[in-house]
């Protein structure tokens, strides 16, 4: 009974709850972006729907399910079908190791769905799965702007995944973990954000996590202005959206793993500072969501303020710069562990 | 012919079976407007590209061969259609050559500034597409909102903001409204910073500068071979601008410089685009300042018949040398009009500018080139 109510009940709710608020966090997101790129541009942004917008995603999200579902004739039907699910799922499941909260919170079942002691591997390996969506959808349409959108993200995704590796194996080497609990619960005990010990594996992180979220400037699968949509070109309606749910999902996704390799997961500022303990009024989950929301502003400030890099450019960026210096950086941080700790 | 502009398709890759057509336009978000170019691509380098034009095709030179000289003025509005001043100075100062009518110095000096606001408000539009293009959205939004402030100047002095029938043959409609140099001045004083503004987000930009460095060179001799006028060929330093070359309206009273390139790539020529905003506000203010007063009309017939012959205008539009070749045979109506669009002409070097390039540089090319297909296609 009590393996039934701890391995099944309890997750099956947190899971409920996590994909309830992400969704809502989804949908949310379009309209942060929304405004905060207008208030960049000098202009509103959503004001139609609700005050100042409010309710202007759930008017898109109803558009998306209303609109004509297209399946061009030429099109690999079952795999165009199931493409934009195999892009949205994987974001969603990386969400089941990430911690929310101190394990002791939440009457003691602990601020995740579940802590796996491979959890950082496993969050790399699905969260790289999103990008299998995009080839096959780009590859399905049977389209020549899909196609060359499909390769595009299947040559960025290579270039990108191993820096990342590379770039998140130094915080491993500190933390000494791959657990996501154990990495935040060592940046309390050690009374440092590991951003500022591994600032590179940091960057290195981000950028790419930038560029497998295909957002600007890295947004080469896509790009409107050239590929026309790139991959989703011949999707509309509610299959459009799903993909256009996973990219935000996938935002969401790179920011809170950032957050909990290098800001602290939940941890407040200061964990080990009592002086500012003040600071707990402020429950660990809203930390954890105020920290990602930074990050998520920042992907929209990018967006609005960088033009979008050339296919070869990406390339020659990911292997010659990311990868010899994320390398580096292993090194580095290998051989100073190794000889004073 | 010495060197071949267009270069030789290599064998090898033409029957190399990796090849792929593809088509962008007429409905593509960066042709700006209805262009097709016509792409074939070895895996995403351009090895041929082929332009099919005239999806807006109007007949505008046949319309206007029958109809009176006056009446032709509007339909120049729609040829460059972000560039509607421009256009009927060339056509009106065309007409005014063929009577020999001598317009008054505050009309030659309204004419000019408004000239000038349009060269800014045209590569405003440049810009915000351009940059649009490489997928920096912010200038974009930013560029519009210095333009608008140039249309309603326009909404203003002339009545409307996009088509707006700017001159007459002989003079103006009215004259300045009250207030109006003000408003012109408190632009004037201005644009200089938001000018920086876009420089601030792209000239020194790492991405911007990998994007537009030595894509699209074309050589001063190529440019001067294929025809070209206007930014796109004083990018390759190749110093020829109508408005010192050949003076007309005030020009030849103000003083400013030609911005030239060096290298002849797309980032010199924006450069180039981006001072000429600048000369062209020193005009405006140089024009405020001296504004003459007097007349806004000339004494010219009622009914327009100029004398039997052929005539050729020229002007410097934001987009290179506009001209206007009009044959009469002494009737109400013009014989043959002909328009030099410079955008047509500035287009053949896409073929030259685009080879060997990437798809993605194919728009930063098309943008670099500024056309308008109103006037490609006429």
């Amino acid at each position: 009974m009590n393996i039934l109510v701890n391995y099944v009940v309890i997750p099956l709710v947190k899971i409920v709850v996590i994909v309830a608020i992400l969704s809502g966090g989804i949908a949310y997101l379009t309209l942060m972006e929304r405004k905060v790129i207008a208030r960049l541009q000098h202009r509103l942004g959503p004001m139609r729907v609700g005050w100042h917008g409010i309710l202007q995603p759930i008017a898109d999200g109803l558009k998306f399910i209303i609109k004509e579902d297209i399946i061009p004739i030429k099109a690999d039907r079952f795999v165009f079908t199931i493409a934009p699910g195999i892009s949205l799922v994987p974001a969603f499941i990386v969400f089941s190791v990430i911690p929310f909260g101190p394990p002791d919170s939440l009457w003691g079942t602990g601020g995740y769905v579940t802590d796996v002691n491979i959890a950082l591997l496993f969050a790399v390996a699905v969260s790289s799965v999103g990008v299998l969506g995009v080839i096959l959808g780009g590859w399905a349409s049977n389209s020549k702007y899909p196609l060359l959108g499909a390769l595009r993200s299947s040559a960025q995704m290579v270039s990108y995944e191993v820096a990342m590796g590379f770039g998140i194996i130094g915080v491993l080497l500190v933390a000494n973990s791959l657990s996501l609990v154990e990495i935040v619960e060592k940046q309390r005990s050690m009374g440092v954000w590991f951003f500022f010990v591994q600032p590179i594996a940091f960057l290195i992180y981000y950028f790419c996590g930038m560029a497998e979220t295909n957002r600007l400037p890295f947004d080469l699968p896509e790009a409107e202005t050239e590929l026309v949509g790139g991959f989703h070109t011949e999707y509309s309606g509610f299959r459009f959206s799903l993909f256009f749910i996973a990219e935000y999902a996938n935002m969401i996704t790179v920011s809170s793993l950032a957050v909990t390799l290098f800001f602290g997961g939940w941890l407040r500022p200061f964990s080990s500072v009592a002086a500012l303990s003040f600071l707990d009024i402020i429950p660990p989950p809203l930390w954890f969501v105020i920290k990602v929301l930074i990050f998520l502003y920042i992907f929209i400030w990018v967006r609005g303020t960088l033009p979008r890099f050339r296919f070869d450019q990406l390339m020659r960026i990911g292997w010659k710069v990311f990868l010899p210096v994320a390398m580096a950086n292993v090194m580095v941080t290998g051989a100073i562990l190794l000889k004073f700790l | 012919m010495e060197h071949d502009i267009f270069g030789a398709i290599d064998e090898k890759t033409v029957l190399d079976a990796n090849q792929v057509v593809i088509n962008m336009g007429p409905q593509h978000p960066s042709t700006h407007g209805v262009l097709r170019v016509k792409l074939t691509l070895d895996g995403e380098r351009v090895i041929d590209t082929d332009c099919i034009i005239g999806y807006l095709h109007r007949g505008t030179e046949k319309i206007v061969e029958n109809r009176p000289y006056a009446a032709g003025v509007p339909y120049f509005d729609r040829t460059d259609y972000v560039a509607a001043v421009s256009n009927n100075l060339g056509y009106v100062e065309c007409v005014e050559k063929m009577l020999g009518v001598e317009v008054p110095p505050r009309v030659q000096y309204i004419r000019t500034m408004m000239t000038e606001f349009q060269r800014i408000a045209s590569h405003l539009l440049w810009l915000g597409t351009h940059a649009l293009d490489i997928g920096a959205m912010t200038v974009f939004l930013y560029a519009f909102r210095e333009r608008e402030e140039i249309l309603k100047l326009f909404e203003a002095l002339f009545g409307a903001r996009l088509t707006i029938h700017a001159f007459r043959i002989g003079g103006l409609w009215q004259d300045l409204p009250v207030g109006f140099l003000d408003a012109c001045r408190r632009f004037s004083d201005t644009i200089g910073e938001h000018i920086n503004e876009y420089e601030g987000l792209l000239t020194n930009n790492r991405i911007w500068l990998e994007r537009t460095r030595d894509i699209g060179v074309i050589s001063a001799q190529d440019a001067i071979d294929l025809g070209l006028t206007g930014p796109v060929l004083r990018g390759s330093g190749v110093n020829y601008d109508v408005r010192k070359a050949r003076p007309y309206s005030a020009y030849a009273d103000f003083d400013f410089d030609i911005p030239l390139g060096v290298h002849g790539d797309t980032y010199d020529r924006y450069l180039v685009r981006i001072e000429e905003m600048r000369q062209s506000n020193r005009i405006i203010q140089q024009c405020i300042t001296r504004m003459p007063t007097g007349p806004i009309r000339a004494k010219a017939p009622r009914v327009i018949k100029p004398p039997v012959g052929e005539y050729y205008h020229s002007v410097e539009g934001p987009k290179g040398e506009l001209g206007y070749y009009i044959v009469s045979e002494g009737k109400t109506s013009p014989y043959r009009v002909r328009i030099r669009p410079p955008t047509f002409i500035n287009l053949q070097a896409l073929k030259k500018l685009v080879k060997g390039h990437l798809v993605a540089d194919v728009v930063a090319i098309i943008g670099t080139l500024d056309i308008v297909l109103g006037e490609i296609d006429r």
